[in-house]
């Protein structure tokens, strides 16, 4: 068990005409070494929750658990909580500050104590994990560009060795291969090195390829928390909060209407190729017989 | 944290004041910095008090938020009383070595106390209820006879709105950049006054670019609409002075008309 939010509640500016109830209520466990997705429509809470996990602002009334121990309590240390749950903004231009990209990326592991020296080994292992190359080291973090300025950013937590990597949008304003790439390192990040991963997103298309577990955050609510299928066959409810489900499911769930025997739950590409294929073999449909279906 | 900050921020909220004409919250404002300045006894601080407390109460915004905004000035607050307590010459109260606290002093100190809090607490009062476009656009307009000896007030209002409009953005701004470098383990809050220093860069650098960034694309998006300043631009909402401005400036008017009656008596 690594954190868990018990009974959080959240509210802006209480008291005064501002006041905005962000969290209501909110009980959740994180266990270790999941790849989990959060979604939420804009304004749903999503990103004041996430700010709970690494003790960035304190719950109105509630308990944030690190292992078990409240993260509130008098004399926690919140700087050592902070290098075990890394959490990356959305814009990279919020972080970067430095004259080149390493020295940038060497902030966190330095405000841990490491020396100059380690912190560059760290630096140089977290930016060629998420595929910065070596040449660019050098550059000034102000010339790249969004998807490597957010490759930075990232390698800028990861460089910390965090149990938790937490992505607020990682993959917003990038184009669709910057943000397959992105993706698949963050993928590779839980599978080689066993980070839990938290991944904030949008797009119910890279969630339902990633994640195994999905929290849907709604009016400050938790709506669902299951696995992207289960949480995918509620679509009709996804879209009353201003969600949806994956575009392959609409199609899936067309196709059964129109007669085709296939799950309607797929919810990737490749796994509706399958069954449609499976389905479309069952039904001996002539669209096969050529044996060409691909 | 920094949230907290409510020096120059819009307060909304359905009340008497809030409709008011900006230029009369203008002239308001300064009749009630003037009236501070032109009382000097307590009976007059008084009288002060009561059309203070009258407008908050008609404004409908809360206490605690005004009071709020004085946590800032506290440090300026306290100087300027210690300050006039011990250099004030005059009957000695109690010395030590080279400090002495004289009865002028301490009533020096009461009164610049007290006038320093109505200043901010009236003219915080007026950012409170009249939004910054409101309050620039009864600025120009109030200014506007200024034009014709070539004081470019559109400029000047234009930049003010701005200005003003960028007071919450960059302080939003400043929060989220704060929130990363702490989740990279940056320390904003420990360490020797140079440390400190040293920790704002990673602060600092972020916010004067963004800043920049969003000044270059606010300027962009201005040409693309064909902004070019003062002359012949009309206003979506034309200023117009209603009853309730009249009501209001005659009741202004009697209040100083109280405070130039104090000052002459002597009172």
């Amino acid at each position: 068990m690594l954190i868990e939010l018990k009974n959080v509640t959240y509210t802006y500016s209480p008291g005064t005409a501002y006041e905005i109830h962000a969290l209501k209520n909110i009980n959740l466990s994180i266990p270790d070494g999941q790849f989990i997705g959060i979604i939420g429509h804009t304004g749903s809470g999503k990103s004041t929750l996430i700010q709970h996990f690494n003790a960035l602002i304190r719950p109105t009334s509630g308990a944030v658990l690190y292992n078990g121990e409240d993260v509130w309590e008098e004399n926690y240390n919140r700087k050592n909580l902070r290098s075990q749950v890394g959490l990356v903004f959305q814009y990279p231009e919020h972080q970067l500050f430095e004259s080149d990209v390493l020295s940038d990326v060497c902030f966190g592991p330095m405000n841990q104590g490491l020396n100059r020296e380690q912190a560059e080994e760290e630096a140089k292992k977290a930016l060629l994990q998420v595929g910065f190359k070596e040449k660019n080291f050098r550059k000034s973090p102000f010339e790249l560009s969004g998807g490597q300025k957010k490759r930075v950013a990232i390698a800028g937590v990861l460089a910390m060795n965090p149990k938790i990597l937490i992505l607020d949008e990682p993959t917003a304003g990038l184009d669709p291969k910057g943000r397959d790439e992105i993706l698949d390192q963050i993928a590779e990040l839980h599978s080689v090195r066993g980070i839990t991963i938290l991944l904030v997103s949008h797009s119910m298309e890279d969630v339902a390829k990633y994640v195994e577990r999905l929290i849907v955050v709604n009016k400050g609510e938790i709506a669902f928390d299951n696995t992207p299928k289960e949480v995918f066959s509620h679509y009709k409810e996804l879209e009353t909060m201003g969600l949806a489900a994956p575009q392959i499911t609409y199609i899936m769930h067309a196709l059964r209407d129109r007669g085709l025997k296939v799950d309607p739950n797929a919810t990737t590409i490749s796994e509706a190729k399958e069954d449609i294929l499976r389905a479309l073999r069952e039904s001996g449909s002539p669209l096969l017989k050529g044996g060409q279906a691909e | 944290m920094i949230r907290d900050i409510t020096i120059g921020q819009y307060y909304p909220a359905d009340s008497v004041i809030h409709r008011l004409d900006p230029r009369t919250k203008l002239a308001g404002t300064l009749i009630f910095i003037v009236s501070v300045f032109l009382f000097h006894t307590l009976p007059g601080y008084a009288v002060a008090t009561v059309f203070l407390a009258a407008v908050i109460k008609i404004s409908k915004i809360p206490v605690k938020f005004i009071f709020k905004g004085l946590k800032a000035i506290f440090l300026i607050l306290l100087i300027t009383m210690v300050f006039n307590m011990l250099l004030t010459p005059g009957e000695e109260l109690w010395g030590f070595g080279i400090f002495h606290i004289t009865r002028e002093g301490v009533s020096m100190a009461v009164r610049m106390a007290i006038r320093l809090i109505y200043l901010v607490v009236g003219s915080s009062l007026m950012t409170l209820t009249t939004t910054p476009n409101q309050l620039t656009d009864g600025m120009e307009k109030s200014l506007r006879p200024l034009n014709r000896i070539h004081v470019p007030v559109h400029e000047i209002a234009m930049m003010m709105s701005i200005a003003l409009r960028f007071i919450p953005i960059l302080l939003e701004e400043t929060d989220k950049i704060m929130k990363a470098q702490i989740a990279r383990g940056a320390d904003f809050e420990s360490g020797n006054l140079i440390q400190k220093v040293k920790n704002m860069v990673p602060l600092l650098v972020p916010l004067f670019i963004s800043a920049f960034r969003r000044a270059n694309d606010l300027a962009m998006a201005m040409e693309a609409r064909c902004y070019h300043g003062g002359s012949h631009r009309t206003q979506m909402k034309p200023l117009q002075y209603k009853r309730r401005d009249r009501l209001a400036y005659m009741a202004l008017f009697l209040y100083f008309a109280v405070a130039v009656a104090f000052r002459a008596a002597g009172i």
